[in-house]
Formats: structure tokens, sequence, C-alpha cells
């Protein structure tokens, strides 16, 4: 299949409108009904696509976040002095960002985690169901991450 | 399935190897979810306990960080974490990072700092336990 030729024509109109398959086999592909794979921008931003990039976006920043982990660890088996000095930035407004976006991005990935292994394990799959359990995951992500704040602020008296 | 897929591009030999194009077969795919599954208990502990002692004093963490039970599933919350984390962190290297030279440094310096960084936290885990 020549792309420039076909991309403007048939092929463009079929990604718009979801018929890719269709496509395939209507320009000489015939021998092989599998789906072809057009670039990212040609697709729509939907739910089941924003989920999985956040899935890895959130992953990545609690890698990150395990370095900080690490740190905290260090410092308090050096002593009180390290430990404090830790905690001090803890409590500063960057360090409450970054302790609130790991958050965030630990409750996300926890339940969206669980999401993807229920469909490993062969559930959810169909579309409504992935919608429904993507816009789960998106308000117990919430629900959870004030949650965890309000509980933590309120074992420190500020409420 | 009897008889081979009209579709199917793979080789009856690599079919019988079943190491897929990865040349690994399940195995960093089985891990992977294996390190996900120990972790849902291990990681809401670890959250629901650090959030239990927000405003904590540098005693009352040490004291935490001491008991026998921490110890023990802070030491397997944090191999589960960063063995997840190297996996999951290899395959973002291994999807966007195209260079043959700067990915094969990308992938082992990744191995090295989980390893690393695991060993790192299991001390201070120790050091705080029995040398506290």
């Amino acid at each position: 299949m020549i792309a420039g030729e076909n991309l403007r024509g048939p092929a463009a109109q079929a990604i718009r409108t979801g018929n890719i398959m269709a496509e395939s086999q209507s320009s000489g592909a015939r021998r092989h009904s599998r789906p072809l794979s057009p670039h990212l921008q040609v697709y729509k931003p939907q739910l089941t696509s924003i989920t999985s990039i956040l899935h890895r976006f959130s992953g990545i920043a609690l890698g990150l976040g395990l370095l900080y982990l690490v740190c905290w660890l260090v410092a308090a088996a050096q002593g009180m002095a390290a430990f404090d000095a830790l905690q001090d930035f803890n409590g500063s407004v960057i360090g409450r960002l970054l302790l609130f976006g790991w958050s965030v991005a630990f409750f996300y990935h926890l339940l969206n985690g669980i999401r993807h292994l229920a469909w490993d394990a062969g559930f959810g799959f169909e579309l409504p169901a992935a919608y429904r359990s993507g816009y789960a995951v998106l308000i117990g992500t919430g629900l959870l991450t004030i949650a965890a704040w309000v509980y933590a602020y309120f074992q420190m008296g500020v409420l | 399935m009897a008889g081979r897929d009209e579709n199917a591009l793979r080789s009856h030999l690599g079919r019988a190897r079943g190491l897929g194009s990865a040349h690994e077969g399940l195995h960093h795919w089985w891990a992977q979810r294996l390190t996900a599954l120990a972790l849902i208990p291990l990681s809401l502990w670890f959250v629901a306990s650090v959030v239990c002692m927000a405003g904590a004093d540098y005693a009352a963490v040490s004291q935490w960080l001491s008991q026998p039970f921490t110890v023990g599933a802070l030491s397997l919350t944090i191999l589960a974490v960063f063995y997840h984390a190297v996996l999951g962190l290899q395959v973002v290297i291994e999807d966007y990072i195209h260079g043959k030279a700067l990915k094969l440094v990308l992938l082992v310096g990744l191995q090295f700092a989980g390893f690393g960084l695991a060993a790192a936290a299991i001390v201070s885990l120790l050091v705080i336990a029995f040398a506290g």
C-alpha cells in the first residue's frame, strides 16, 4: 500500500470512522485481516487511552518517589538530626506538593493496576465495562487521596 | 485451534519454543503481575501506616520502624516495589529510547540503581531496628 496516496483518501476516512479493518482489506492487504496502526495524533483522546497513559506517567512518578522513600529511610537510619531535616522539608510547601502528587499517583496506579489485573484475568474487557471501571478508578483516586490527606491533617491536629 | 492459523506469521518452531518476539517468553510479564499483586496489600499497608503517623516525631517513627512486623513487611515491600519499578521503567526505556548505546546504558543503569537503592533501603531498615 502506498501510504501518501491512501492517507488522504479511504484510509483517513476509515481511521476517522474507526473502520480500520475494512480499509486494510480494500487496499491490497486482503490476505491479512489485521488492523493497521495509524499515528497517535489521528486518534481522538478517549477515557481508555487517557487512563492508559496516566498509568505509565504515574508509574514513572512513583519511580522517582522511590528515590525519596530511600532518602527518608537513610535519614531515619542516620539519626534524629537528618530525620528532622527531612521532615522539615516534608512540611514545606514544595515538600507537601511533592507528597500530594505522589499520593495521587499512588492511589491512581494502585486502582488502575487492579483494573489491569482484572483485564489480565479476562474480566471487564467489553467497552462499556472498561468505561465504567475507568470512571471508577478516577473517582476512587479522588476519594482516597482526599481521605488520606484529611485523615493525615486530622492526625496532626490541624483539622 | 487445530492446524495453523492462516494469519499467523510465527513459524512452527517459534510457536513450540513459546518465547515470543522478546525472546524471553512470559517471564517479564509474569513477574510484573506477581509483584503487582503482592504490592496491593503491601503498599496499602505502608501508605496507611505513614498517613496514620503524620506529624509523628523521630522517636515514634523509629520505634515503629524497629518493630519486627514492620521490618519484615517493609523489607518485602521494598523488594517487591523495586522489582516492579525496574520492570516497568525497563519497558518505558525500551519503548521510547531508540539509540542502541543510550538504551543499553539506561537499561544497565536502571538495574544497578534499582538493586542499589533497594539495598540502601533494607540496610537502613536493619540499622534502625538493630543499631538504633
